[in-house]
């Protein structure tokens, strides 16, 4: 159906533009900011903080709502509990951003000016979820 | 605008790309009525994850992603940026992608989407990835390990 395609695509495409914008895309800049204890650089503090501040508004629009306005209904995560896979999983997922400076999103925004450099991250990134998905099996 | 103390800081544009990044995400949660968390849309379009989102979604979602940076730099024309080789690549690669499938989540759907719903397991997972983030930069430069040419 259209719309199933239509609304994350301009999702991405909105928020691949935020990425570039905000300098998500360029790996000095997150280092600089993951750079507490040297050169910190506050840049992508702000990033964090536009986006946050704007998605606390559309949860509390979300909230009054019955439906999405393009789907049947939300598919929201509910799980509540803290466990040694999320801590260890992000601790691991912290690590990996600090190295490259890149997480996934600016990983795959990153195609549109270093496509090389990018779809080595991505083929290794996939290759990461494929290690996880064949010792776990599906969840 | 330069932010005292920050001279090579960016606040402005930071907070512009934030925005953006949030609306991104308010429409798929409010259009879509999902989570705009990418490292969960990149398992689910390469069939590596069981979800309600449709893969075909998935992938246009990723493919967005691309589209909406070129936008940008046809307007204001690519900025050279520098990125790491391939080994340190595929290292870091390696471990988001497993990270973010054992941490349920990324930058984005802990970062954006469950921080700001307030919820305890993103709060959690953010604080621990900018701990590990924090200290492995630190790590690397006292060891004098530079990636980035």
């Amino acid at each position: 159906m259209m719309r199933e395609i239509l609304v994350p695509l301009v999702s991405g495409t909105i928020f691949g533009a935020g990425l570039i914008i905000g300098g998500m895309t360029d790996p000095a800049r997150v280092r600089g900011f993951l750079d507490l204890f040297g050169n910190w650089d506050p840049t992508l503090a702000f990033v964090m903080g536009g986006a946050v501040l704007v998605m606390a508004l559309a949860w509390m629009l979300q909230r009054r709502m019955q439906r999405p306005a393009f789907a049947e209904g939300f598919s929201l995560p509910n799980s509540r509990d803290i466990t040694p896979r999320l801590v260890g999983g992000s601790a691991l997922f912290g690590i990996g951003w600090a190295i490259a400076g890149l997480c996934p999103g600016p990983g795959f925004a990153a195609l549109a000016i270093a496509p090389a450099s990018a779809a080595i991250f991505i083929a290794a990134m996939f290759a990461g979820m494929f290690l996880v998905r064949l010792t776990e099996g599906p969840r | 605008m330069i932010l005292p103390g920050f001279p090579e800081a960016a606040p402005v544009a930071g907070l512009a790309g934030g925005v953006l990044i949030g609306l991104a995400a308010a429409l798929m949660l409010l259009g879509a009525g999902r989570i705009a968390g990418v490292s969960g849309i990149a398992a689910r379009a390469f069939g590596l994850a069981d979800s309600s989102l449709p893969r075909s979604g998935a992938w246009a979602f990723l493919i967005g992603l691309p589209l909406g940076a070129l936008l940008v730099t046809s307007q204001t024309g690519a900025a050279t940026l520098a990125f790491a080789g391939p080994v340190p690549m595929v290292i870091a690669g390696l471990i988001v992608g497993i990270g973010t499938r054992l941490g349920s989540g990324c930058t984005s759907g802990h970062g954006v989407c469950g921080m700001s719903r307030l919820s305890q397991r993103s709060l959690v997972a953010v604080a621990t990835f900018m701990a590990t983030g924090f200290a492995t930069v630190a790590a690397m430069n006292a060891l004098g390990i530079e990636v980035l040419p």
